[in-house]
């Protein structure tokens, strides 16, 4: 059977440096950062790592009680990515409901900090009575895609990948999947997770957390660096509507770019350890999905969270790939890890910086290290409007995914 | 406490969990069509008012009843009688 083409008409952000692609992209390019001191770690006892990348400004009255009231601070981060997405890709109303748009939104966890508030409550006298009706809808595992599709009336398929750092790079590849298999027209697809100390100790423990730049947060997170030393965690909500060419065109949508080529694979040498061979597998086979070979690509957007072996693991897979062909950045040292939502996060910037014709370099990328060479890492803005880019996103747990996006010209 | 005080602590208690105009508030006011609670929002009125008034209701018949503000405060004066 034939596939349908399958195109991003439109994005959301909520993100440490911004509330709307926009915003992000222009500060992504600015080369700010989102990181900053974070006073309540001190609190927490055997945990080193202080800087994390944090939502401001969210006012949670902005969704109605009935909505909210079954909604912590991810499903929120998520709703408000949603309601960017469809206004900028000027979905019809009507399309909401009619059973052919979806949702594929997933996080880590369902929320932590319920679940803390929760026990904290329940463990002073094992009761349950001062539970609330909301409670379960804020822990459960689709909790972001439920809440999504419950105050949007969308009523489609709804599906919820937990996969970690790699969740909303494989939400928007399953998206992709489900529209070019002809299941569904439209599906709004990312992730959310929002910040709580447990995510920073997951880390911290693995000694895979930035430790170093506690009095110089904004140096903290640094991709590639010879000095980088961990992940900075971050938190918000990505999400991409994708679109049925065939629809897209039909309603005379804004076609942002192409979703041409996925794949997601599983990393068994290790629950934890990046593996440089299945890395590469995964971006072989993605580009084997779009049809292209790996000289074609113009860009590739790094997972590249500032470990230590994470990052050479990611640089010996793309070297293998494409050697020094390719310019290649990570947006992690601007915005640090927003987990599951960083892979839609940063694919929603990559595509507008491919429309603007300049790509973010990696923020405090100041020293390379030896060990992170034989690609192509961009250490100033480059002035670029690829066709054909590549996004990795790795999470623990042996998954490894890999997105190809196309540029889309009208013709 | 008198009745205008437990009346207040509900009107207050209710209005700040479900964000509610005072000025709707009225005895009359159906919560479902007029405040516009659900099924939800009543399993929480009933923890909001144990919490309030340190009473247990969660299990009395009655409560399935109510239909106005006007019944909680009615519920509400009973029960607070009983136990005082």
């Amino acid at each position: 059977m034939a596939l349908e083409p399958v195109v991003i008409t439109g994005a959301g952000v909520i993100s440490a440096l911004g509330h709307s692609l926009e915003t992000l992209t222009s500060a992504l390019l600015r080369g700010e950062s989102g990181v900053r001191y974070v006073p309540e770690l001190e609190h927490v006892g055997g945990l080193r790592s202080r800087v994390a990348a944090l939502v401001d400004g969210i006012d949670p009255k902005q969704i109605p009680r009935r909505f909210r009231r079954s909604m912590s601070r991810m499903s929120m981060y998520a709703y408000l990515a949603s309601v960017q997405a469809l206004e900028m890709g000027e979905f019809p109303e009507e399309y909401l409901a009619n059973g052919r748009t979806g949702v594929i939104i997933g996080s880590t966890l369902g929320s932590t900090e319920t679940s803390e508030r929760f026990f904290a409550d329940y463990f002073t006298d094992h009761s349950l009575e001062r539970m609330r009706s909301g409670l379960f809808f804020q822990l459960m595992g689709h909790s972001c895609a439920a809440n999504v599709a419950q105050s949007l009336g969308i009523t489609g398929r709804v599906l919820a990948p937990a996969s970690a750092c790699a969740t909303s790079c494989q939400a928007v590849g399953y998206a992709y999947e489900q529209i070019a298999f002809g299941r569904q027209d439209a599906i709004l697809c990312g992730g959310a997770d929002e910040f709580h100390p447990l995510t920073v100790a997951t880390f911290d423990i693995l000694h895979a957390a930035s430790t170093a730049y506690n009095e110089d947060p904004q140096q903290a997170s640094r991709p590639f660096d010879a000095a980088r030393d961990g992940v900075v965690c971050g938190e918000g909500s990505g999400v991409l509507l994708l679109e049925s060419k065939k629809s897209a065109l039909q309603r005379g949508a804004p076609i942002l770019a192409e979703v041409v080529g996925f794949a997601t694979t599983s990393d068994t040498s290790s629950i934890a350890n990046p593996d440089v061979n299945a890395m590469y597998t995964c971006m072989r086979l993605a580009l084997e999905d779009a049809g292209i070979e790996a000289h074609e690509l113009e860009y590739a957007n790094a997972h590249a969270t500032s470990t230590m072996q994470g990052d050479i693991a990611e640089v010996q897979a793309l070297a293998q790939l494409f050697g020094d062909k390719v310019p290649v950045s990570s947006f992690k040292g601007h915005l640090g890890h927003t987990l599951a939502a960083s892979g839609a996060i940063e694919l929603g910037a990559t595509v507008a910086m491919m429309r603007r014709g300049e790509i973010a370099a990696t923020r405090n990328l100041h020293t390379i290290d030896p060990q992170c060479s034989g690609v192509s890492l961009l250490q100033r803005n480059l002035q670029i409007s690829p066709k054909y880019v590549l996004k990795n996103n790795f999470a623990m747990g042996g998954i490894n995914c890999t997105i190809i996006l196309r540029s889309y010209t009208h013709d | 406490m008198t009745e205008q005080e437990v009346i207040e602590l509900i009107d207050s208690s209710l209005a700040e969990e479900f964000e509610l105009e005072r000025a709707e508030m009225t005895p009359e006011a159906n919560i479902y069509e007029d405040l516009g609670l659900d099924s939800l929002d009543t399993v929480d009125m009933v923890i909001v008012l144990e919490g309030a008034f340190k009473f247990k209701i969660r299990e009395e018949e009655s409560v399935r009843a109510i239909r106005t503000l006007g019944d909680i405060h009615q519920f509400v004066l009973t029960k607070v009688a009983e136990n005082s």
